[in-house]
């Protein structure tokens, strides 16, 4: 008997802008003005802040921070696709996106001076906080879209974002299970920079893209340019689309690049080579978007430096104000172990706070 | 004679054991091109190439699971967790086959694989890359668990560890990677898992640690042995578990105090059970409470407290005096 076939498969690519600015106008997103502006606004933010936390790192002035550089596209234009009541959950490489969700440059910078204190202040209190264990924030993201769902809330939906490292763990391979039995209305969004640390996307997977891994789990997948803003807003706005319709489950492979380091603790001239580097350049989010808003008369030079003066400012006044706070209360770590601490916590905090004053006394 | 950091000091153990046995294997994330990103697995890709220095996916439960196949294959595989923090996702393999598949098979599979990691505080990182949770793994039935202290030990602790036929966690304490150098012989020279060591024998007080800890033990003892004349028997734990309960009992049984210095958060970890020892074997010879210092019971606190919430040498001063005045 011959072999039938009884299913196939294909996967998508879609761009809508590309890397001279020419756009697609058949599939090009419905994004207002305001919209355009904010995008534009937060990515060029992102990239600002991103730049200068590196320089503060550099000068010992901060911790080990990751570096989101190149990835602006993909993180901001994904979260302007949902809406404030809807959940944002991520990794650690999602910066711009963490701003538009009501972050603030001042807490990321208590956080990454190794300070609890900024770990979380989201005017959004959709936000998870960041997560930096690989892929454990796919399984949430399932559990808060069906959560929600389950409580009457008839239109939120989850976003979720992780890199291409991730899909090799197993919550990854789990929670886009999950969320297909559930039909939970949940959006998984891969920012596939093109390395784990070292470890290049194709030692990460046989697969030839990350995008058919929705195949194996029953959902739509589909690979866009991770660089191009309406690619990656369009893509997760008919995700969304599609999750609020009670059709499920998405999974989205914005193709983009790491341009910087993993973390300042990394060191990427081990492992790969500056040509590549210097042809993703090319590919530059931010620049692509900028002519794009110039062709549609919205940019010009004057407003590219007006916009560039205002946020320097707004972040030399934040890292002014960052640097002058000291009064860090010691104990604060025992604050939220627990509702209830119950005795020995209580005793430990005791025990704490006398051996700091004898200490203080000794001195 | 050379003198080395403890990085250097692994990093040749390794070199040498992958030139010595072809059964050894490394796999783990980053370890390869890389070397590691503490580079303790520097050059070993260059020389052995990918088939034996594997750059594995992201997927820790799997470089367990992995791993104990090799094992029962006949290799003796030494996987690394890039941080101990990312390790929990190996704890059903470990648990639930590694652990068991002696018992399980009568002793017809065993698992000869070494999981290394480095673990603990003290270096300024992210969250998740700070904790000592040996007790995570001591608490595990058919696991040793070994933590070096020097660049001198780790090498030989490592060399037992990759030659010991059952699985054995090597925590390594990342404080302590490049932190001193040692004089590390090239001799065969041997430490055997499960062996305690004195550091210093003495007769007034019995001092234990292991891992970072010890360094700052011993500046602390320097220190109280200048300032009151003491004569402290120091101790290092070397293995976790299973422990030599009989180098510590017959220390206390001699000295009648004791002090442990505990990286790990207080409650529930190897300082409880030493008391615990202490307890059921050496009472009856006690001259006072036995004392800990250790971390308090919250997650571990982002580097811009961490200090304050580690042992200190001053903390460990603070509790040998005390302990030598009851």
């Amino acid at each position: 008997m011959p072999l039938n076939i009884i299913e196939k498969f294909s996967i998508s690519y879609m761009q809508i802008l590309d890397e001279k600015g020419n756009v697609d106008p058949e599939l090009e997103p419905d994004l207002s003005r305001d919209d355009l502006l904010k995008l534009y606004h937060y990515m060029t933010l992102s990239r600002m802040v991103d730049s200068r936390m590196l320089n503060l790192q550099r000068q010992g002035r901060l911790g080990t921070l990751p570096a989101c550089t190149g990835q602006e596209a993909s993180f901001c234009a994904s979260v302007l696709a949902i809406k404030n009541t809807d959940w944002f959950a991520g990794s650690y490489r999602e910066l711009g996106g963490r701003l538009m969700r009501g972050d603030s440059l001042l807490n990321l910078l208590y956080l990454y001076n190794g300070f609890e204190e900024g770990s979380y202040n989201y005017e959004n209190n959709r936000t998870l906080p960041i997560s930096i264990i690989l892929a454990s924030q796919l399984p949430h993201a399932v559990g808060l879209a069906y959560g929600s769902r389950l409580q009457g809330e008839k239109d939120t939906v989850a976003l979720v974002l992780f890199g291409d490292g991730s899909t090799s763990e197993g919550d990854f391979h789990e929670a886009l299970n999950f969320a297909g039995v559930l039909n939970a209305p949940v959006v998984f969004l891969c920012q596939n920079n093109q390395y784990a640390i070292s470890t290049p996307r194709k030692l990460q997977t046989k697969s030839a893209t990350i995008a058919q891994k929705a195949i194996a789990y029953g959902i739509p997948g589909i690979q866009v340019d991770g660089n191009d803003v309406l690619a990656v807003y369009k893509s997760v706005k008919d995700a969304v689309t599609r999750a609020r319709n009670n059709e499920g489950p998405s999974l989205i492979e914005a193709f983009t690049y790491r341009m910087l380091m993993h973390t300042t603790a990394d060191d990427p001239t081990r492992y790969r080579d500056d040509q590549e580097v210097e042809r993703w350049k090319e590919k530059d989010p931010l620049k692509r978007f900028k002519i794009f808003l110039t062709n549609k008369k919205l940019w010009d030079d004057k407003k590219q430096l007006d916009l560039e003066n205002e946020l320097k400012q707004t972040i030399d006044e934040t890292v002014k104000q960052f640097e002058s706070k000291n009064d860090f209360k010691p104990d604060a770590p025992f604050d939220y172990v627990f509702e209830h601490p119950g005795s020995t916590l209580e005793e430990q905090r005791m025990d704490f706070l006398e051996n700091l004053k004898k200490e203080t006394e000794n001195d | 004679m050379t003198k080395i950091n403890m990085v250097q000091s692994l990093n040749r153990t390794l070199h040498q054991i992958m030139e010595s046995d072809e059964k050894v294997l490394i796999m783990g994330e980053d370890v390869g091109l890389n070397g590691g990103v503490f580079r303790v697995t520097e050059g070993l890709f260059e020389k052995y190439g990918r088939k034996r220095v594997i750059d594995s996916p992201i997927a820790e439960s799997s470089i367990l699971g992995v791993a104990i196949g090799m094992a029962i294959s006949g290799l003796k595989p030494v996987v690394e967790m890039q941080f101990s923090g990312f390790s929990y996702l190996m704890m059903h393999q470990l648990e639930g086959n590694a652990s068991r598949m002696r018992t399980r098979s009568r002793g017809q599979f065993t698992v000869p694989l070494v999981v290394r990691m480095p673990y603990g505080g003290g270096i300024r990182a992210l969250e998740h890359h700070s904790e000592s949770k040996e007790v995570y793994f001591a608490h595990t039935a058919g696991v040793k668990v070994v933590i070096p202290s020097s660049p001198s030990n780790a090498g030989l602790l490592l060399k037992a560890a990759i030659n010991d036929p059952d699985p054995v966690i090597f925590m390594e304490p990342k404080r302590s990677y490049r932190s001193f150098k040692e004089n590390v012989s090239d001799d065969n020279e041997k430490i055997t898992l499960g062996s305690a060591q004195i550091l210093k024998r003495g007769d007034d007080i019995t001092i234990i640690s292991w891992g970072a800890m010890m360094r700052d033990t011993l500046k602390a003892v320097q220190d109280l042995e200048e300032e009151t004349g003491f004569n402290p028997e120091v101790i290092d734990l070397l293995t976790i578990s299973p422990m030599d309960t009989r180098t510590i009992v017959e220390s206390v049984k001699k000295t009648g105090r004791c002090v442990i210095i505990q990286e790990a958060q207080k409650s529930f970890g190897p300082a409880s059970e030493i008391i615990a020892l202490i307890n059921d074997q050496a009472l009856m010879y006690l001259e006072a409470t036995v004392k800990r210092v250790t971390m308090y019971d919250v997650p571990f606190p982002l580097f811009g407290r961490e200090l304050l919430y580690m042992p200190s040498i001053e903390k460990i001063k603070r509790a040998v005096l005390e302990t030598l005045n009851e």
